[in-house]
């Protein structure tokens, strides 16, 4: 009888079991969420009041869809989606590789009933909720600083969530191929921070030529923005078809990726 | 009626590359039964292991357990009636011994409250009952295999898979160890051990397998594999002029002679006139014991040193 490994390509095979490896990520992170919600908050907070106050009081206002906003504000609607993509790619890199190949924590999970398409999609869902934790803490001192006030923020936290998704995935595609810890500093320096800088975080991307524009406006980072940003503007943002499912694609697309890879490397 | 076995493992084949890890591997488990799995480091038992767990897939032949459920289908159903210990520690080190069990029970279904009863049995099965709240970075390494083993136990299984479950004891640790294992032998589980202690293999073990590049090259009972592969008696001799005695006519008092670095072996029928001729020559230090299953492996595996060894 030939029972060859099937195609790691195949359809992912998921089942209630996920929810107990998520359980583990929460409780362990129980234990020490105060001094991690501190240190996932403060920086994009220090950026934010630096840049925002301090580069505001020289930029003064900036045009979006041909409105005039404070740069306070626009920088606030950008960076809250960096923050979103950051805090979901350092779980899901560094922290899902301690657990994946130092402390082979998702070895012994898997010598129970509970299948790798599982413990992947746990991973995935644990990166994104942490993610979603640390943007509703940061999304609470913006609104306790007065930022914005606009109900459609919770249209955002929606979208903050999505975000979440989407980053995991494609740091979980990095994580089935990192041999070492050394990997990840390439995804950082030539992924996330050219990303960062060309998704209308800090400036709009108007700004840039038309060629890099035209390659800005696929970026996972870029759609976020453009989506999250109108809402912080108490306003639907124009064109939302668009970018809601160039997000939902990347998602798919980013967590069958992550899961063929990490059943390749497992399968080894 | 003998019955049926826990696990059965027909014509297994595994490749990597150019490599054929497993090669025509065939083996069962009976219930109550601890089969043992020996071989040189690299021979195919941690393949096997895995392919018995589903988490890699054989290139050919097929995994039978539990009454008809095949490996990797029913991969699930399988695993929910096994326990493992894995060669290398997976315990979560962020939390308690007790923590841990907790945890790992959820990943078979059990909630925190249905198993809660369970924790302090286990932890005292595991001679762990004063280490409940310590993380297993505070344990010795004893208790680290002792914590692994009760994770073993939280779903009762009918068959326990454990990949060298002693390397790295100390005496101490490897005799409770080997108690444990003993207890729940009695208790009616049945166990594969792989290991590379043989006095572990020839205590616990009723049957072993013995395997080398991928291939069984003997199976049976631990006495009866030394009785058919082995002459009763060993005289290791070293020490000036020893190597010379290889060629020597004292050659005809042993059925196979051995030289090994400095040392010659004598695998004898006749030790009492063996060793009557080795007491004329002065200056040799002289062994005398029975032969064991360590002898029968390095007869079946060979003396020289493996690449990963």
């Amino acid at each position: 009888m030939k029972t060859a490994d099937p195609s790691p390509w195949r359809p992912p095979a998921i089942t209630a079991r996920w929810w107990p490896v998520f359980l583990r990520n929460l409780l362990v992170w129980r234990k020490l969420a105060l001094p991690s919600l501190i240190g996932n908050i403060a920086e994009p907070l220090i950026w934010l009041v630096a840049f925002g106050y301090g580069m505001g009081a020289l930029v003064g206002q900036v045009q979006v869809d041909g409105r005039a906003v404070p740069y306070i504000l626009f920088l606030a609607s950008g960076s809250i989606c960096m923050s979103a993509m950051n805090a979901a790619s350092f779980e899901a890199l560094y922290s899902a590789f301690s657990r994946m190949h130092v402390q082979k924590t998702w070895d012994g999970i898997m010598n129970a009933p509970v299948g790798l398409d599982d413990v992947v999609f746990a991973e995935m869902a644990w990166a994104a909720f942490k993610s979603l934790f640390t943007v509703t803490a940061i999304l609470l001192v913006m609104l306790g600083l007065g930022i914005s006030h606009s109900p459609k923020l919770l249209a955002a936290w929606f979208i903050l969530a999505g975000c979440g998704i989407v980053f995991s995935s494609i740091a979980l595609i990095f994580n089935a191929l990192a041999k070492s810890y050394d990997f990840f500093t390439y995804y950082f320096t030539l992924f996330m921070t050219p990303m960062m800088f060309l998704s209308g975080v800090f400036f709009p991307l108007e700004q840039l030529p038309d060629a890099v524009q035209a390659v800005a406006r696929w970026l996972p980072l870029a759609n976020a923005v453009a989506l999250v940003r109108p809402l912080f503007m108490d306003q639907w943002p124009a064109a939302w078809l668009q970018p809601a499912l160039t997000l939902a694609a990347y998602a798919v697309a980013a967590f069958w990726a992550a899961l063929a890879l990490t059943r390749r490397r497992f399968a080894a | 009626m003998p019955s049926a076995p826990l696990l059965q493992a027909r014509h297994l084949f595994k490749r990597y590359g150019d490599t054929t890890v497993v090669d025509d591997l065939s083996f069962e488990i009976a219930p109550g039964e601890c089969l043992g799995v020996i071989g040189p480091n690299g021979a195919g038992k941690t393949t096997t292991i895995r392919m018995c767990l589903g988490l890699t897939a054989p290139d050919a032949g097929e995994i039978v357990a539990m009454d008809g459920l095949a490996m990797p289908r029913d991969a699930r159903a399988i695993k929910a009636q096994l326990g493992v210990v894995s060669q290398f520690d997976s315990l979560d080190p962020d939390f308690s011994c007790a923590e841990n069990l907790v945890v790992y029970a959820r990943y078979f279904g059990f909630s925190r409250r249905a198993f809660a009863p369970k924790v302090p049995q286990l932890l005292d099965f595991a001679a762990l009952s004063h280490k409940a709240d310590a993380k297993p970075g505070e344990l010795s390494g004893g208790m680290r295999r002792r914590l692994s083993l009760a994770r073993a136990l939280v779903n009762d299984p009918k068959l326990l898979l454990l990949d060298e479950p002693t390397t790295g004891l100390d005496p101490q640790a490897r005799h409770l160890m080997w108690e444990r294992l003993q207890t729940l032998l009695q208790q009616g589980k049945s166990i594969l051990l792989t290991t590379h202690f043989m006095d572990e293999a020839e205590r616990l073990c009723s049957r072993l397998l013995v395997i080398d590049h991928g291939r069984k090259i003997a199976e049976g009972r631990p006495r009866e594999l030394i009785a058919e592969h082995l002459e009763p008696d060993v005289v290791e001799v070293y020490g000036n002029g020893a190597l010379a005695l290889a060629a020597s006519p004292l050659r005809q008092f042993a059925a196979r002679v051995e030289v090994s670095g400095e040392t010659v072996f004598f695998y004898t029928q006749d030790a009492r006139r063996l060793l009557d001729a080795l007491a004329a020559h002065g200056g040799l230090r002289i062994f005398h014991r029975p032969a064991n299953l360590e002898d029968l492996f390095l007869k079946l595996t060979g003396r020289q040193i493996r690449e990963d060894g």
